[in-house]
C-alpha cells in the first residue's frame, strides 16, 4: 500500500493546475492513499481548493509567513519535516516542482526522478531523456522515500470541484532559513488562457523578426481563444518575454491544438509538444522539421497566411 | 578573492539527434561528439566573466565521471578557467551522487560560490544543483538569466513558469544557469595551447570520500512514440477545411 504526499503548487490564492495533473499520476498507483500538502500563509483559500479534487484523501496544511512566495530553500524543511510519513513525495515538474523537489530528495538522502511520463508500478516509471529522443524505464528501491516530479503533459487534469477532502493543519517544527529573500515576480499581466494548460496554443518564431510583427500571433491566438507560445529563438531575440518559452528548458505542453508559425522545429522545441492532439505548422521552408511531427502543414508565408487565417476564423464566428 | 566552482559535464553535443541503441541499454555514443553540457559552458562563461569583472580570485572547473572528460576540462581551462578537477570513477552517478562530490570539493577548496547548468541535456534531471544547495544547508537560486554580486550576497534573476522572479541569497550559494544569462566565449587557438599547461588534477571518488551507493535504477532505454503522418495542405481554405475535419473550429 502506497502513501502518496504532493506538494501543491500555487500562487496564495489559486492552485495550479499542475497539481490536479499530479493527482492523476499518483492515482495510476495502485492501492494508494493521495495527501495534497499546502504550504501557505494563514487564511489561504488554496487547501480548500485541493480538497475538491478528486481522488485527494487529505488536505494537510502549513501556515507560515515564510511560504508567501515558494523559497525552495524554505519550503524544502517542512515538507521533509512530513515526508516520512509516505512512500511517496511527488511534486509539478514545473519551475515551482524542479526548484523544490530535488532540494526534498537530497535532504532525504534519496534519488529524485525527474518527470514522470507513466507509472509502470509503485517503483516504476518512466521518463524522457535527451529531450525526448529516448525514454527510459526506471525503478526506484523498494525500502525508500520515492521523490518524484511529474511530467504535467503526460497526465490529465483530475476533476476539481465534487469531492471534498478534509483539511488538517499540520504542525510542525523546522528551522526555516534566513539566508534567502524573495525579491520580486516580474510577470507581464495578460487576458490570454495560460500557456501551460489551454486547450489551444499558437506559437510564434525567429522567422517572425521582431515583436512588432509577433501581433499577428496574438490577433490568430485571439481568433483561435487561444494562448500564446514560442520557440526559444524568438525569446532569445527579445520578441516575447521568457515565460512563453515552449520546449526541453521551457514549458512542456499538451493543447488539443498547438499551432506553429516560423517554428523550424529544432527537436528542443519538438519536446515540449510532442504530446499535443494535433499540430498545425506554417513554416515557408518545406524542408523544416517542424513538418516531420506537423497533423496539419502549410508551406506559405507566414506573413500572407497568418493574416488570411485570422481573418477566415474570424469571420466564422 | 573568492573561489568559484563549476561543474561541467561531458555529454553527447547538442546537435547529435540521439538515438536508442539496437540492445536497448543505452544510446548510440560510438562516434558520437562530445561536448561540454551547453548549459555549464554558460555557468563556466558566468564565473569568468564575475572573475574579470574582480569579484572572484579564482575560477575551478570540475568534472565527475570517465577519464575522458578532461577533453571537457581542457576546454574549460582554454576558456578561461584556472585549474580544473576529474573526479574519477566507472560506476553509474545519479545527481544525488555529483551533488555530494560537488560539496567534498566544496569544502576541500572552501568554495564560496557554485555555478552549474540548471541540467543537462542528457539526463534532463535538472537536480544537481538543488541538490548540493541542500545538503551544504546553502541557498540555491534555479533557472538564473541575470546575476549580480553585492558583496557577500548576490541578486539573481530567474526565468520561472511566471515571469521572472528575483531572489537574493546570501554567500556562499548555488547558482544554477539558464540559457539566457550569456552567451559563452569562443575558444582561441593561442588559449588551447596555453590550457594544456594549466593544472588538471585527477583524483577517484572513493578518495573523496564519497560512494556511488545505488539508488534509483535506469533498466532499460526505448525510442519514443512516433506521431503518425500528417498531411500537406496548399492554402489557408485547406488548412481551415482540415481542421473543421477533425473537429477543432
Amino acid at each position: 500500500m502506497s502513501k502518496i504526499l504532493i506538494v501543491a503548487e500555487h500562487d496564495g490564492r489559486q492552485l495550479n493546475t499542475a497539481t490536479t495533473k499530479c493527482v492523476s499520476c499518483a492515482s495510476e498507483i495502485a492501492d494508494a492513499t493521495i495527501d495534497v500538502l499546502v504550504l501557505t500563509t494563514a487564511g489561504s483559500e488554496v487547501a480548500a481548493q485541493a480538497a475538491a479534487i478528486s481522488g485527494v484523501g487529505r488536505v494537510r496544511v502549513i501556515e507560515d509567513p515564510a511560504n508567501e512566495h515558494a523559497v525552495a530553500a524554505m519550503q524544502a524543511p517542512q515538507v521533509v519535516a512530513l515526508a516520512g510519513e509516505y512512500s511517496h513525495v511527488f511534486g509539478p515538474s514545473t519551475t515551482f516542482g524542479k526548484d523544490l523537489m530535488p532540494r526534498v530528495a537530497a535532504l532525504l538522502d534519496v534519488d529524485q526522478i525527474s518527470d514522470v511520463m507513466t507509472v509502470i508500478g509503485s517503483h516504476e516509471f518512466e521518463r524522457p531523456i535527451y529531450a525526448g529522443n529516448a525514454i527510459v524505464t526506471v525503478t526506484a528501491p523498494a525500502d525508500q522515500i520515492v521523490v518524484a516530479t511529474v511530467r504535467t503533459a503526460s497526465f490529465q487534469a483530475a476533476e476539481q470541484g465534487n469531492a471534498v477532502a478534509p483539511v488538517e493543519n499540520a504542525e510542525v517544527e523546522v528551522e526555516i532559513p534566513d539566508h534567502t529573500r524573495f525579491v520580486a515576480l516580474h510577470a507581464e499581466a495578460s487576458d490570454r488562457p495560460d500557456l501551460q494548460t489551454a486547450a489551444r496554443v499558437v506559437s510564434g518564431g525567429r522567422a517572425l523578426g521582431s515583436a512588432e510583427n509577433f501581433e499577428i500571433i496574438y490577433k490568430l491566438a485571439d481568433a483561435l481563444g487561444a494562448a500564446v507560445g514560442a520557440s526559444r529563438a524568438a525569446v532569445d531575440a527579445g520578441y516575447v518575454p521568457n515565460e512563453l518559452q515552449v520546449g526541453q528548458t521551457g514549458k512542456i505542453i499538451a493543447p488539443a491544438l498547438y499551432v506553429a508559425v516560423g517554428i523550424s522545429g529544432a527537436i528542443q522545441h519538438l519536446t515540449g509538444i510532442k504530446d499535443a492532439g494535433t499540430i498545425v505548422a506554417i513554416n515557408k521552408d518545406e524542408e523544416a522539421p517542424i513538418f516531420e511531427v506537423a497533423d496539419i502543414g502549410l508551406v506559405a508565408d507566414l506573413f500572407q497566411a497568418v493574416p488570411e487565417l485570422e481573418k477566415a476564423l474570424s469571420s466564422r464566428t | 578573492m573568492k573561489k568559484i566552482l563549476v561543474g561541467l559535464k561531458r555529454a553527447v553535443d547538442y546537435n547529435i539527434r540521439v538515438r536508442v541503441n539496437s540492445g536497448g541499454t543505452g544510446v548510440e555514443t560510438d562516434g558520437v561528439k562530445m561536448s561540454i553540457n551547453p548549459f555549464d559552458e554558460i555557468a563556466l562563461e558566468e564565473a569568468l566573466r564575475l572573475k574579470e569583472a574582480g569579484h572572484a580570485g579564482e575560477v575551478i572547473v570540475v568534472s565527475v565521471g570517465a577519464p575522458e572528460a578532461q577533453q571537457q576540462l581542457r576546454t574549460g581551462l582554454a576558456m578561461g578557467a584556472d585549474r580544473a578537477i576529474l573526479v574519477t570513477t566507472s560506476d553509474p552517478l545519479s545527481p544525488r551522487i555529483v551533488a555530494k562530490t560537488l560539496l567534498a570539493l566544496v569544502n576541500r577548496e572552501s568554495i564560496e560560490l557554485v555555478i552549474v547548468g540548471k541540467q543537462t541535456i542528457d539526463g534532463d534531471n535538472n537536480q544537481t544543483g538543488q541538490m548540493l544547495a541542500a545538503l551544504w544547508d546553502r541557498p540555491q537560486a534555479t533557472f538564473a538569466s541575470k546575476l549580480e554580486i553585492d558583496g557577500d550576497s548576490l541578486q539573481v534573476t530567474r526565468e520561472v513558469d511566471a515571469g521572472l522572479e528575483v531572489l537574493d541569497v546570501d554567500l556562499p550559494a548555488v547558482v544554477t544557469a539558464d540559457l539566457r544569462l550569456n552567451e559563452p566565449r569562443y575558444v582561441k587557438l593561442p588559449d588551447i595551447m596555453k590550457a594544456k599547461k594549466k593544472p588538471l588534477e585527477e583524483i577517484a571518488l572513493s578518495d573523496l570520500g564519497v560512494a556511488a551507493e545505488a539508488g534509483v535504477k535506469t533498466t532499460k532505454y526505448a525510442p519514443p512514440q512516433s506521431r503518425s503522418k500528417g498531411v500537406m495542405v496548399d492554402d489557408v481554405d485547406g488548412l481551415v477545411s482540415a481542421l473543421t475535419d477533425k473537429g477543432l473550429l
